[in-house]
């Protein structure tokens, strides 16, 4: 039996008090997807500099002489990494599973896992954030986009939810 | 005054709070459940609201604590980053990340949380997210137009729907705490192995109460800018607390003395001080005072402050306000800009036979004409300064 979640309005209370440190201490806020563009753009710049001096999207976050992974977000998320394994060793959920309902192929759920991933990888870059850099962090500091952003994440996925129903239940 | 970084966490401590920050940023996740995609897509079939539960929960409570330190002057919001609004690109990107939440079962934070417990879906999921970006990438020449359409800035929320930040900490909490009450509802109807079956109710019941009175007085509690801006303009608080005179004499004496420790403050509009100002001359416009730009001129007590306008008035409200916000040793210079020209840079020689000080005054006065009328020529058209820097954040940029 492995340990319960906690309680998720405890839960959103710590993580509002987590979001309001991080403001407070460094004036910005929680973020993700930031992250994996660090590096994308820093993988470009190492494997095809020339592309990517080229490129405009892959310029304006590399400043001059210093590595894109040299970034706030880029350890911020290496830390939600940390933080993560650790409660899951804190609460024995550390198990290597593909979590999918018994009906659901392993190659569907693969495929639906990297096509959303995909989705969210270019979403993100429209949003100027995902859930938590754009939708969570500007509820913080009450950014209009990051309330769009939000009601536009949830209302896409109410949907479309009926339709891909069969994957989830 | 937060926020601390840059000038009392340095840039390098700053990466290590980074990771600390995330840290407890993915072990509360985590614990909250969101390392399972099957309990994440609960949230769209009515079986598992958790998400909407932490969701709405943290946001109310940062956006809470973020207003109570801004209130209380504790943080400056003009320094904070603000998550810009781009109308179009912001809305295309929402339906987009949420057909990926259906279809995935994630999205960034989460995957990586459930990569990290060992869910081979997270994992798959992060190698999509970082398909996505590249493709971005490769597409951004054609979608550039979209991407940064219909720009709106640093537009706040409760900006664009006209009313206070304190209405829409109420009415975001009303709205939070109803959408708890109705998706509970619905899940004990949809889902009978439900946890919010086992909830603890006579607690949440008073944390709801709790909750929604921190949003009425929110609602309620004066904003404290127009507050502090009409109690300095308020002829009454003025009078009961006066602020120190400085005469133009004694301004244009540390002037040509060239005293450090003798601040000359022009509170005019930037355009005006360009054209022309007093030597030594720093801009600050009052609303400017309110953040940490200009801290360091205003904070040592050792600076006398005068504040000046082209009249006495504007530069008393200026003033008055400094001193509100704590600033001490703040004067006013008496007569303003023009009253300075009248008595210094155009002092008329005094009528023969008129006593000894009279005539001393005058040769004083003549003398600083010609040294500070100089000064001002080589101050030439200064360029007003905005010194200190909005964070850069956010994951777009």
């Amino acid at each position: 039996m492995k340990t319960k979640y906690m309680n998720p309005y405890l839960a959103g209370f710590l993580l509002g008090l987590v979001l309001l440190a991080t403001v407070y201490i460094t004036g910005r806020g929680l973020g993700a997807s930031g992250a994996l563009k660090s590096v994308v753009t820093s993988t470009v710049w190492a494997v095809a500099p020339g592309r990517a001096a080229k490129a405009a999207f892959f310029q304006g976050s590399h400043p001059q002489g210093q590595s894109p992974l040299m970034d706030w977000i880029v350890f911020e998320a290496l830390g939600v990494l940390l933080g993560a394994f650790l409660s899951g060793v804190i609460s024995d959920r550390l198990t290597f599973t593909l979590e999918r309902p018994a009906h659901v192929r392993s190659w569907v759920r693969i495929l639906g896992a990297f096509a959303g991933g995909a989705l969210f990888g270019i979403g993100s870059q429209f949003g100027r954030g995902c859930t938590s850099g754009a939708a969570l962090s500007g509820m913080a500091v009450l950014s209009a986009g990051g309330f769009l952003t939000m009601l536009a994440i949830f209302g896409s996925a109410y949907a479309v939810a009926y339709f891909f129903r069969k994957l989830w239940i | 005054m937060g926020p601390l970084v840059p000038d009392i966490i340095s840039p390098e401590l700053n990466l290590i709070l980074g990771l600390l920050l995330g840290i407890a940023f993915g072990f509360v996740l985590e614990q909250a459940g969101f390392s399972s995609s099957r309990k994440l897509t609960g949230l769209f079939y009515g079986t598992d609201f958790t998400v909407l539960r932490v969701f709405f929960t943290a946001g109310v409570t940062a956006m809470s604590g973020v207003l109570i330190l801004n209130q209380l002057g504790l943080i400056d919001m003009d320094v904070v980053y603000i998550n810009p609004t781009f109308l179009k690109s912001a809305i295309l990107g929402g339906a987009i990340m949420g057909l990926g939440f259906v279809l995935g079962g994630y999205c960034p934070g989460t995957s990586v949380c459930g990569a990290a417990v060992g869910k081979i879906d997270g994992m798959v999921f992060v190698l999509g997210g970082l398909f996505g970006i590249v493709t971005f990438g490769e597409l951004y020449p054609s979608i550039l137009q979209i991407y940064t359409a219909n720009s709106y800035g640093d537009l706040l929320a409760p900006q664009a729907l006209g009313i206070s930040q304190g209405q829409f900490a109420l009415l975001l909490i009303a709205v939070a705490v109803s959408a708890f009450v109705a998706t509970t509802w619905i899940e004990k109807r949809v889902n009978p192995e439900s946890e919010s079956f086992r909830f603890p109710r006579q607690a949440h019941r008073r944390a709801a109460a709790a909750v929604l009175v921190l949003g009425v007085l929110l609602a309620a509690w004066p904003d404290r800018k127009a507050n502090l801006l009409g109690k300095a303009a308020d002829a009454a608080y003025q009078r009961a607390h006066p602020i120190e005179r400085v005469t133009a004499d004694e301004l244009a004496f540390h002037i040509m003395d060239g005293d450090q420790h003798f601040v000359p403050v022009d509170v005019r509009e930037a355009a005006e001080f360009a054209k022309t100002s007093l030597p030594g001359a720093i801009n600050i416009q009052p609303a400017a005072m309110f953040g940490k730009e200009w801290r360091d001129v205003l904070s040592p007590e050792q600076n006398r402050k005068v504040f000046f306008a082209q009249d006495e008035a504007d530069a008393t409200r200026a003033a008055t306000l400094a001193s509100l916000l704590g600033y001490k040793n703040v004067a006013v210079l008496q007569g303003g800009l023009n009253g300075f020209t009248q008595t210094i840079l155009k002092a008329t020689a005094p009528e023969q036979g008129l006593p000894e000080v009279e005539q001393a005054t005058y040769r004083f006065r003549a003398r600083a004409a010609t040294e500070i009328a100089t000064l001002i020529k080589q101050r030439g058209g200064v360029k007003p300064v905005r010194r200190i820097k909005k964070v850069q954040g956010g994951c777009g940029s």
